[in-house]
């Protein structure tokens, strides 16, 4: 199918537009779309956007990042980068080292600050619940030091440190 | 309840009720959350899918929160339907395409509202009338934990809750408050206060959400950033930004009436007597002399039309909700004519 603007090269770029009700199809090729006015950008630039800004990281060591692969659901960070979508939560420890950046760039933190979803589970159970936190944040940690993650394994440490104080103020306290 | 019964009802967030609601159309938040362990919907596999939509029903069933809902799977939905609710705003243009495994739950007053299988597996919608994003966050919370007690949702610690798109993760809230600012466009000072909401990081979108343009001047503005800051930080945020905007059109309004007030007088009544009396109308040219309406009725210049029914003609005028109205599919040529003839009757019976 050739552009339908140019008329010339393949069309890449398949786009549906909806003005005043009418609902639009239009192919197009990757130059044509580009020049396409702003308006029409917005609707497909989202995932350039971010590939683009993927891309800046470390442009010396493209090769390195892209075969990273999720063990979870087998997305590589260069499947990231073409459709600007992650594949599943796995993806976010498997992509740390990239993702951290970017998602700096994007929010200017990479911190959560806010809600999450144990709040509620910590307040009914107490040390047990913490006892088994605890047990798998340490097996974590054993198996990031063994395939050489020491930025994860340093994390996780800390985590298991914070963890630990809390359990022994609340035996204390109990 | 069915899809028809929609039609002969006002969703709460038309009512035109609420603080401010002679500036605010009304609140909205949303949250993204996907299960654990499962790909999101883009990257699932059709049984994946079907888990997870599953999954997700299963638990909605349990919730109390959620008893007056209806799930309404996308795939068994004509295309009339699927626009209708989108018209309604009820859910993104995005749902209603490739819909297998889509599921929408809707609850009878139009007020909760949760995407399933859209771009992250889960994307619950609260909507309020008026300016009331607090009342709307209490709500969504409850909600939220709920679920969250049932299902084991996507998170890590440092970066919140995990979604398919990085513009997302961390609260994977946003809020968002749908604005008439006709005064701050007729004074041309429109166009510096959405710069000055860019550059705060905030985005301003058309009627439809992400994509759409703005028109009858009405503007939808959103948070950007979700992670970093707090759930009740971001909504402070759009509280205030909010607040602010809703001072400068109420000052715009003002001035309009004190300078330019039978100008503005002459441009309400004009538009109301062409809604009373036109035999062919677009969708377009409707949103544009609602708006107007709509400000006179604010204003007090127009005293029998209340807002209810200036909202309530915003939807029904638009293409789905005409053709469900009528119950057959209309050209876009016979939809104008069936659009000038309700609008008359609803407007001329008064």
């Amino acid at each position: 199918m050739l552009c339908d603007i140019c008329k010339k090269n393949p069309a890449t770029v398949h786009l549906t537009e909806i003005i005043d009700e009418q609902m639009n199809e239009l192919h197009l090729c990757e130059d044509c779309a580009r020049n396409k006015s702003a308006a029409m950008e917005q609707q497909f630039g989202l995932s350039d956007l971010l590939a683009g800004m993927a891309d800046f990281e470390k442009p010396d060591k493209d090769e390195e990042n892209v075969a990273v692969k999720c063990p979870n659901c087998n997305l590589t960070y260069a499947d990231f980068k073409k459709i600007g979508r992650l594949g599943c939560g796995g993806c976010y420890n498997a992509f740390r080292k990239y993702l951290a950046p970017l998602l700096k760039r994007i929010h200017g933190s990479n911190q959560h600050v806010g809600k999450s979803p144990l709040i509620k589970e910590k307040v009914i159970s107490k040390p047990g619940r913490k006892k088994m936190d605890l047990e798998g944040l340490k097996a974590g940690m054993q198996k990031a030091i063994q395939r050489e993650d020491f930025e994860e394994a340093a994390r996780l440490r800390d985590q298991i440190k914070k963890l630990s104080s809390e359990q022994g103020s609340g035996v204390k306290e109990s | 309840m069915k899809i028809d019964d929609l039609l002969n009802h006002t969703s709460e967030w038309l009512k035109g009720t609420g603080p401010n609601s002679d500036i605010v159309i009304s609140s909205r938040i949303r949250l993204a959350r996907n299960l654990n362990k499962y790909p999101f919907p883009h990257w699932a596999s059709k049984i994946q899918l079907e888990e997870v939509l599953a999954k997700i029903s299963d638990a909605a069933l349990k919730i109390d929160m959620l008893k007056s809902s209806t799930l309404f799977k996308l795939a068994d939905l004509d295309a009339i339907d699927k626009q209708f609710l989108v018209e309604r705003h009820l859910m993104s243009i995005e749902h209603s395409q490739k819909t297998d495994y889509k599921a929408l739950l809707v609850d009878d007053e139009e007020i909760i509202a949760v995407m399933i299988n859209e771009e992250d597996h889960l994307r619950i919608q609260l909507m309020q009338s008026g300016f009331n994003l607090f009342e709307a966050r209490d709500i969504i919370n409850r909600l939220d934990d709920a679920l969250a007690g049932l299902l084991d949702y996507a998170y890590l610690d440092d970066f919140g809750y995990l979604t398919a798109c990085p513009t997302n993760t961390g609260t994977g809230m946003r809020g968002s408050v749908m604005l008439h600012l006709p005064a701050l466009v007729m004074s041309r000072q429109i166009e510096r206060v959405l710069a000055a909401i860019a550059k705060l990081s905030f985005t301003t979108r058309g009627l439809y959400g992400e994509g759409t343009q703005a028109s009858g001047n009405f503007f939808q503005i959103s948070n950007q950033v979700s992670l970093g800051h707090g759930e009740d930080e971001i909504i402070e945020n759009i509280n205030g930004l909010i607040r602010q905007i809703i001072e400068q059109e109420t000052q715009a309004r003002q001035i309009l009436l004190s300078k330019n007030k039978e100008v503005l007088e002459d441009r309400i009544n004009r538009s109301l007597g062409i809604l009373k009396s036109a035999r062919i109308i677009t969708s377009q040219e409707t949103i544009e002399l609602l708006s107007m309406v709509r400000l006179g009725s604010d204003l007090g210049m127009i005293k029998d039309i209340d807002r209810r029914t200036i909202n309530e003609l915003f939807i029904i005028t638009q293409p789905a909700h005409l053709q469900k109205l009528e119950n057959k599919k209309l050209s876009s040529d016979e939809r104008d004519l069936k659009r000038a003839q309700l609008i008359r009757k609803k407007l001329n019976l008064l």
